[in-house]
């Protein structure tokens, strides 16, 4: 809670720092916009050839894309620039936040904070409300699309902190972890139906994806799984997160043991 | 010969980067498969959407995978160097040099486009034809156009990237307007959705603007969805856009040098 | 153990930093002529170092480029975790218990900055009082006393970014500082200042240790920083400790030598004396040197008696030759 605090004080700071260059933050808030915006109208004309997508009518898989990208886009703004670790590396600027108070985990998240994924927030809640409109709320319902994106948003935040380590042991060979990290938010967005059985196994329990949105939308739209996998999966996200979060801290915890500075 | 030594010197120093290539190649082929059985389950909804059957779209979404880094959808490239040699100010040194500035970034962006083609292209449409069987040019005509229309792919995108990074003389910083160039590029590029998707006007609109010579444009020739007087059209579509670019180049550049010799660099 | 010709003071078991036994190597990967592939090595950047510092002293670390000063500091600091040996500062492990230990000393690395770059100096101050939850009365407190010492008064509402890099410098020092750290670490922090700025950072360290009994362990390659400031010095060549001791005892460190220089009244051949050998002469002068801890008197009269003289001198070694003839016996 503490550290919390710390963060959003942190985050606050960077705010401030970015108006400093207003036309700079203009810019780059109409840019990232527009990626949204554009994304959208892509998903449009998607669906302007389609009625359903593997058997999920365009209400069902608004609710998989909205659910995933809300999470997303909430795990991609508390992590800010965990992403960048190897430049913090190089610039010594890493040696600069161990000598602070504060769990190194928290500055890096906390530093360069921004508002750029403002725009996915707000498309990805326009979305998921619509779909939601079309499910018939329970009490258990309402519990388990909570969860759903308090644990779709942990899962991310894992995936990200933990892939994010490799920069600790090499700086060449970043862009592996994107197949990960963007991969798997990318597949989120689609039923993972449209997948052979092998690869939704992958996404359950090695990069669990599969648990930001797929089990406990299967639950909020009451549908069976074409894969046939346990009813226990649907309630089971907290879990995932739970055990991404801690493997992801742990990646942390050995990268910055291992961590080796930059000479100079 | 000048600029065939500059070319080959940013194609070795890409080169350079081995394991970087190793993971792009890998993450280019895992979003390959993302999208293949995406665009399998569209194409089995729609069999003939846009007038591709679920071979042509498949196919198109890993040459979209291996034209991402060659065209540097991203941005990025020389014109990176570019940018930071304004925003540092060395860029004044270049404006007094007797080599023209753009057909020396343009042989640099030639080079590392080569690098990539040759990699972070060529690995994936392996994987491509080995895991999904996709298409192949049905005859040498086409594959030499294909070979072609890449190369104007990449001049095209390059003077889009140049003008991008030209703003920084007035800006002094091209991020932002980087992102908006970027957003365009992987919406009007096809990257994002073939554009043969893209219903009425906005499909006319998004047809007839530059960035359909990044991906659309080769990867329809490759389709053999072109042939004849259509094939060259095609390829006179991007002739004209890389024309029309370099000279906007050229002309914004000659703007520049005004105003560094006018503010003394 | 290193040899001292004067052992630092001994101190009591409540040394504030102990460093046993040290050892930090980098496994590099470096390109080789002729092969294809990166070779791997092994880069031993400190071996075999021990030393203590009590509470309240002021210590130079010096050394050549590369010596293993900035590695040293990163151990000490908990940013790296040693390969071999231990260290323990104010009964912490560094590398371990990292965050506790972080509020009780300051950093300060003189090529890097730790302020916001974009933001006011008062802002940068303003999180690090929240970071380090300083108590407001304590932190105001310290504020002014530093603002005032450091004369930044004028200078809180800037952007780091205009700061000149003497004032930037101070502003990281008074921020290394508002938390009232036992130990204050600061890796070349003159490097780049201009000798007014210099002076009046050594005056401002003096005063601190003098007012707050602050432990301060500082690195340079200005060795005027180590005489206006440190009453110990350690020298440290290729990762390990060569020299440590008073700044006068590396004086007296064997194979040091004075000079006398001779202006006769005319050019002459080497001037031929029991106990000096010439080094150098330049038309009527010449460089006489002699033992340090000999003494001047009988060769400058037998100089005197047996040659034409014009003037004569004696030069004390310099600190910067006795060093540099430290480093290179280090070999
Ligand atoms: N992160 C690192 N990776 C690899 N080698 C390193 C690293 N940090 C330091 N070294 C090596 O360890 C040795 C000691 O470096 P260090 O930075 O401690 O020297 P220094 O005494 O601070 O030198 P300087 O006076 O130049 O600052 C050098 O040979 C350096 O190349
Ligand atoms: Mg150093």
């Amino acid at each position: 809670m503490r550290h919390l605090r710390t963060y959003v004080q942190i985050a606050w700071l960077w705010i401030r720092a970015a108006w400093q260059y207003p036309a700079s933050f203009v810019l780059l808030a109409v840019g990232n916009g527009l990626v949204t915006g554009l994304d959208f109208v892509g998903l449009w004309i998607m669906f302007a050839h389609l009625r359903d997508l593997a058997g999920f009518a365009l209400h069902e898989v608004a609710l998989l894309y909205g659910s995933a990208s809300l999470a997303l886009a909430l795990a991609d703004t508390a992590i800010s620039s965990v992403e960048r670790i190897g430049t913090y590396i190089r610039t010594g600027r890493l040696d600069q936040m161990m000598t602070k108070p504060v769990p190194l985990l928290v500055q890096v998240c906390a530093d360069q904070f921004s508002l750029r994924r403002l725009g996915r927030l707000t498309q990805a809640g326009v979305v998921l409300a619509w779909a939601g409109t079309y499910v018939e709320w329970t009490p258990l319902r309402a519990l388990v699309a909570v969860s759903m994106i308090a644990s779709g948003t942990l899962v991310f935040f894992g995936l990200f902190v933990g892939f994010s380590c490799v920069q600790f042991w090499t700086t060449d060979a970043t862009e592996f972890a994107n197949a990960f990290t963007y991969g798997g938010a990318t597949v989120t967005q689609y039923p993972l139906s449209i997948f052979p059985r092998e690869v939704l196994v992958g996404l359950t329990f090695v990069v669990p994806v599969a648990f930001v949105n797929w089990y406990p939308c299967l639950y909020l739209l009451g549908r069976t799984d074409p894969f046939g996998t346990p009813d226990a999966f649907r309630f089971a996200s907290p879990l995932a997160a739970l055990v991404t979060v801690g493997a992801a801290l742990l990646v942390w915890r050995t990268g910055v043991r291992h961590y080796t500075s930059t000479g100079s | 010969m000048l600029h065939v030594a500059v070319a080959s010197r940013a194609f070795r120093r890409y080169s350079t980067y081995r394991a970087a290539t190793v993971a792009g190649i890998f993450t280019n082929s895992v979003f390959g498969v993302i999208y293949s059985y995406a665009y399998l389950a569209l194409w089995r909804a729609n069999p003939s959407a846009g007038g591709y059957d679920s071979q042509d779209a498949v196919t198109y979404v890993w040459l979209g995978q291996a034209l991402l880094m060659t065209i540097a959808l991203w941005g990025g490239g020389a014109t990176d160097d570019l940018a930071e040699r304004i925003r540092t100010g060395d860029v004044a040194i270049d404006l007094y040099r007797p080599v023209g500035l753009v057909g020396w970034y343009l042989a640099s962006d030639l080079g590392r486009a080569a690098y990539h083609l040759l990699t972070r292209g060529l690995a994936p449409t392996l994987i491509g034809l080995i895991a999904f069987r996709i298409a192949l040019p049905s005859s040498p005509v086409t594959a030499l156009a294909f070979g072609v229309s890449v190369v104007l792919a990449v001049v095209v995108s390059f003077a889009i990237r140049f003008l991008v990074a030209s703003t920084a003389f007035w800006l002094l910083d091209q991020s932002g307007v980087k992102v908006m160039s970027g957003a365009f590029a992987i919406f009007f590029s096809g990257m994002m959705l073939p554009l043969v998707l893209f219903p009425g006007w906005l499909g006319t609109l998004a047809l007839g603007l530059p960035w359909a010579s990044y991906v659309q444009v080769p990867a329809d020739i490759w389709l053999g969805r072109h042939s004849g007087a259509d094939l060259a059209s095609a390829l006179a579509f991007q002739v004209l856009w890389a024309v029309v670019l370099l000279a906007a180049c050229h002309g914004v550049l000659r703007l520049a040098t005004r105003k560094v010799v006018v503010q003394g660099g | 153990m290193t040899p001292t010709a004067q052992g630092p003071a001994p101190h009591g078991p409540a040394a504030l930093i102990e460093v046993v036994d040290l050892e930090r190597t980098f496994d590099v990967r470096r390109r080789v002529e002729g092969r294809r592939r990166r070779v791997r090595e092994s880069v031993v950047a400190v071996r075999d170092l021990s030393f203590e510092v009590a509470a309240g002293e002021m210590v130079g670390y010096i050394g050549p480029n590369g010596a293993g000063k900035s590695t040293t500091i990163k151990m000490l600091t908990g940013i790296l975790v040693p390969t071999g040996g231990h260290v323990r500062v104010g009964g912490l492990d560094p590398s371990r218990d990292r965050v506790e230990l972080a509020r009780r000393i300051g950093v300060v690395f003189g090529q890097r900055s730790t302020l916001w770059w974009d933001l006011p100096l008062r802002d940068s101050f303003d999180l690090l009082q929240k970071m380090y939850r300083i108590p407001p009365q304590r932190y105001r407190a310290n504020l002014d006393r530093f603002v005032e010492l450091l004369d930044l008064g004028d200078r809180l509402d800037t952007p780091v970014r205009q700061l000149s890099l003497g004032q930037r410098m101070r502003g990281d020092i008074a921020a290394a500082l508002l938390h009232d750290p036992e130990v204050l670490y600061l890796d070349e922090p003159t490097i780049g200042l201009d000798v007014v700025s210099k002076s009046r950072l050594r005056e401002f360290l003096r005063a601190l240790n003098g007012e707050r009994g602050t432990t301060l362990l500082l690195t340079t390659h200005d060795l005027q920083d180590i005489e206006a400031l440190c009453d110990r010095v350690i020298v440290i060549d290729r990762g390990t400790a060569v020299y440590d001791g008073s700044l006068g005892g590396l004086h007296a460190r064997g194979g040091s030598t004075r000079t006398l220089v001779v202006d006769l009244v005319d050019e002459a051949a080497p001037i031929d004396v029991p106990g000096a050998t010439v080094r150098r002469i330049e038309g009527p002068r010449q460089w006489l040197s002699f033992p340090s801890d000999a003494s001047a008197a009988p060769i400058v009269a037998a100089v005197a008696s047996a040659y034409d003289v014009a003037d004569l001198s004696i030069q004390e070694p310099a600190i910067e030759d006795v060093i540099r003839d430290l480093y290179s016996r280090g070999a």
